[in-house]
């Protein structure tokens, strides 16, 4: 609430306020009357939780519970299935742990986003479609897919991925030397010599150059009104540039993996946990976004596609420069909610066993060291941060589109 | 849907363990408390036959479960006094820690980290075990150290997931472990061929082999990678208590070792030996001392049984599970479990 705006107007003014100052002036004056309000509320919670955080500081050194978090630099002496840092079982510590769980958790944060951010919106879409087909199936899968609780769809996918694939011994072999199976995919193993620095600079190049074109090119469109396609040649140019120079400026030497006794040796190993919480919590997520997404299209109103189809655009123009720019403003606070869920979501991995932060952290480290306070307040404040930063990376763009459609 | 609750743990153990610590704590002895209460609450396993299973009804049967109705018997002479509580790996001891169960009986390996940092007090070993691997036979393995760079199931939260890295560390092996919060869930991988080996405290091995849809195609290897002494817990801080869980179990073991059973329970009550007479409180105030009553063993055997009787009938040969006394056979028997003397 902005100080000096109350949203109820302090009571027992008299309606002839115009009449003179009643007699308690102070009393009724409505902005300090939340200052107080606010210092007291706040007064309170600080003392309830001091009372808190005593009690409980008392209680586990009465019962002689060890507190601190001393045991994050202990050994932590466990095996983790996928570590996307250097890991070891006999040296790492706990707090490496934490790290290699809070990525694993990013990672399929950050691939379920875009993945249900595509699904989703090609379904919210297509729900509006005037192709009937295309739109009872969309409505048909926000439909079913909504109403079944993810839990379900994470064991489905699991034990679907699971029993469809053949056992190591009778694994798939892929072009190119991969291996598919229950296990997992496993690829081959690449370890690179040359310059491979310099693929991740012709990118950063590429992309700049895309940028400059595609603000030329609208500078362009609003001077003359012509418009020059620029996003195919810029997409082409962004793969292509790294491609040709990876071509050039690195040497691969491929190490394929092989049938070994128990697995498939020497490969770099994609694991079928992951890849069943990720085609779940997105198809999952991606009901809800297309929701999102139909309920913002509809809050276009109709007479402004009518205008600009009257005005001459196609039915892409229609979309990308009337609909979508106005739509974003309705889609993109509910969307931010439903990244947000996504990212809380992906903690139902410890039923199926894909070593997320919870599993690792809040699970086996929690139960070697048995400091459950510590390690909870830990994975609270995790997904706080991560949340917060959703949220402030999501307002940054709705200011942005904001200024651009005004 | 118990599978989505359990999932929440954080939220659950965060939600059981703050009110609770952060409460101030009461002045009187666990044990009124419990009899003021009528019953006692105990935190068991809710997964594994033989240990702890609770039938559709929910019945509770098993050898841990016998062990909680043993204490309700010597305190309320009635052994259907107990409020079961079943926990995961990962939640049993913020349950207890937290005051939600008043003592756990859950195949809890003793270690010195449980016994001091974690606040609670291991109070009698009911089952002396060790970690070993089930595989299927079809995969050809011998020994467990021929599972170099095979992919092994485990349970999260237990010694056995600490204990396996610790054995292929030690045998320079290459581990590929995953690790499932659920035990169903860890079976289930295991069986659907995600991995080659699943590993748990050999008593748990018997008891999850009969899940299986062909028991008689996995083998268990021979080697046991571990000790673990499977105790009964209780918090620190309460030494009246922590006697009480401590020496029911003692009594049971004593009733086993001076042939004190169900059938000749009343006969035995006449014996002129002078330890059956201090056992079943025919001589002397030793149930008193405890906190309970003189004839606390009696009513632990009638309702119950002794140690022998208890095994027999949960985990013996007369049981799905089958196993043998080995080094849970009594002291004059060739084993180790060993009671001090009630005097
Ligand atoms: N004795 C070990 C392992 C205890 C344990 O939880 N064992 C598993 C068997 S693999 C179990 O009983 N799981 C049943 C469940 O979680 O419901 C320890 O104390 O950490």
């Amino acid at each position: 609430m902005a100080p000096g705006q109350p949203a109820v107007p302090a009571q027992g003014t008299p309606q002839g306020k115009h009449l003179g100052p009643p007699k308690n002036a102070l009393f009724y004056d409505p902005r300090l009357r939340s200052v107080v309000v606010q210092v007291l509320l706040c007064a309170v919670i600080l003392f309830f939780g001091w009372v808190i955080f005593d009690n409980v500081t008392d209680n586990l050194a009465r019962n002689k519970i060890t507190s601190g978090f001393g045991f994050l630099s202990a050994v932590a002496g466990f095996d983790i299935s996928q570590t996307l840092i250097d890991y070891s079982i006999s040296t790492s510590t706990n707090f490496r742990a934490f790290w290699v769980g809070l990525l694993n958790t990013l990672l399929i944060a950050a691939l379920g986003i875009v993945l249900a951010t595509v699904i989703g919106f090609v379904i919210g879409i297509g729900q509006l479609s005037n192709n009937w087909l295309i739109a009872k199936l969309s409505k048909g899968y926000v439909g079913i897919v909504r109403n079944i609780p993810l839990l379900l769809h994470l064991l489905f996918w699991y034990n679907a991925v699971l029993k469809a694939l053949p056992d190591f011994r009778n694994s798939l072999l892929l072009p190119g030397g991969a291996y598919l199976n229950s296990r997992g995919l496993i690829l081959p193993r690449a370890t690179l010599s040359g310059h491979p620095e310099l693929v991740l600079v012709a990118l950063a190049v590429a992309i700049a150059i895309a940028i400059v074109l595609y603000t030329k090119a609208k500078r362009q469109r609003e001077r003359s009104g012509k418009s020059i396609p620029v996003v195919l040649p810029s997409l082409f140019l962004i793969v292509a540039l790294p491609l040709v120079t990876a071509l050039v400026a690195v040497h691969a030497t491929w190490t394929y993996p092989e049938i070994g006794r128990f697995n498939i040796r020497g490969g770099a190993e994609i694991l079928p946990e992951f890849v069943a919480l990720l085609i779940a919590i997105s198809i999952y997520t991606a009901a809800f976004i297309a929701e999102v997404v139909r309920a913002g299209m509809l809050s276009v109103s109709k007479g402004q596609t009518e205008a600009a189809a009257a005005a001459g655009l196609r039915r892409g123009q229609i979309l990308k420069l009337v609909v979508i720019p106005q739509a974003s403003r309705v889609i993109i606070p509910p969307l931010t909610n439903q990244y947000l869920n996504l990212t809380k979501n992906s903690t139902l991995a410890v039923a199926i066993g894909y070593p997320d932060f919870v599993q690792i952290f809040t699970g086996t480290v929690l139960t070697s060291t048995g400091q459950a306070i510590e390690v909870v307040a830990l994975t609270l404040a995790v997904y706080l941060v991560i949340s917060l930063i959703t949220s402030l990376a999501m307002n940054i763009y709705q200011a942005r589109t904001r200024l651009v459609a005004r | 849907m118990k599978r989505s609750l359990n999932t929440m743990t954080i939220a659950a153990t965060f939600a059981l363990a703050m009110p609770a610590l952060a409460a101030p704590t009461m002045a009187a002895g666990l044990l009124d408390q419990v009899k003021a209460r009528g019953s006692v609450s105990c935190g068991s396993n809710g997964q594994l036959p033989g240990f702890g299973l609770p039938d559709a009804q929910g019945n509770w049967t098993g050898f841990d479960v016998d062990y909680c109705r043993a204490i309700a018997a010597a305190i309320f002479n009635d052994p259907t006094k107990v409020k079961f509580v079943a926990l995961t790996a990962k939640d049993r001891f913020t349950a207890l820690q937290s005051g939600d169960v008043d003592v756990l009986i859950r195949n809890t390996t003793w270690s010195s980290s449980r016994d001091s940092q974690l606040g609670l007090n291991a109070a009698g070993t009911n089952y002396y075990d060790g970690q070993g691997f089930i595989v299927r036979q079809s995969i050809k393995v011998n020994s467990a150290l021929e599972l170099n760079d095979a992919s092994i199931c485990v349970q999260q939260g237990t010694t056995t997931e600490l204990n396996l890295a610790d054995y292929f560390r030690a045998n320079k092996m290459k581990l590929k472990s995953v690790a499932f919060a659920q035990l169903d869930e860890a079976l289930k991988a295991y069986d659907s061929g995600r991995c080659d080996a699943f590993t748990a405290d050999a008593s748990a091995l018997y008891s999850v082999r009969i899940k299986f849809s062909k028991p008689e195609e996995h083998v268990v290897l021979p080697e046991i990678i571990s000790k673990e002494p499977l105790s009964s817990f209780v918090r620190h801080g309460d030494d009246q208590w922590f006697d009480v869980v401590k020496w029911v179990l003692f009594g049971m073991l004593n009733a086993e070792e001076y042939n004190v059973n169900k059938a000749n329970l009343d006969e035995q009550m006449k014996s002129e030996n002078p330890d059956i007479k201090r056992l079943l409180g025919t001589e002397g105030s030793y149930g008193e001392q405890l906190g309970l009553t003189k004839d606390w063993v009696y009513r632990i055997v009638k309702h119950v049984g002794n140690y022998g009787e208890v095994f027999e009938r949960n985990l013996g040969p007369s049981s799905p599970l089958k196993v043998t006394r080995g080094l849970n056979a009594l002291w004059t028997k060739g084993g180790i479990q060993i009671a001090p003397p009630v005097r």
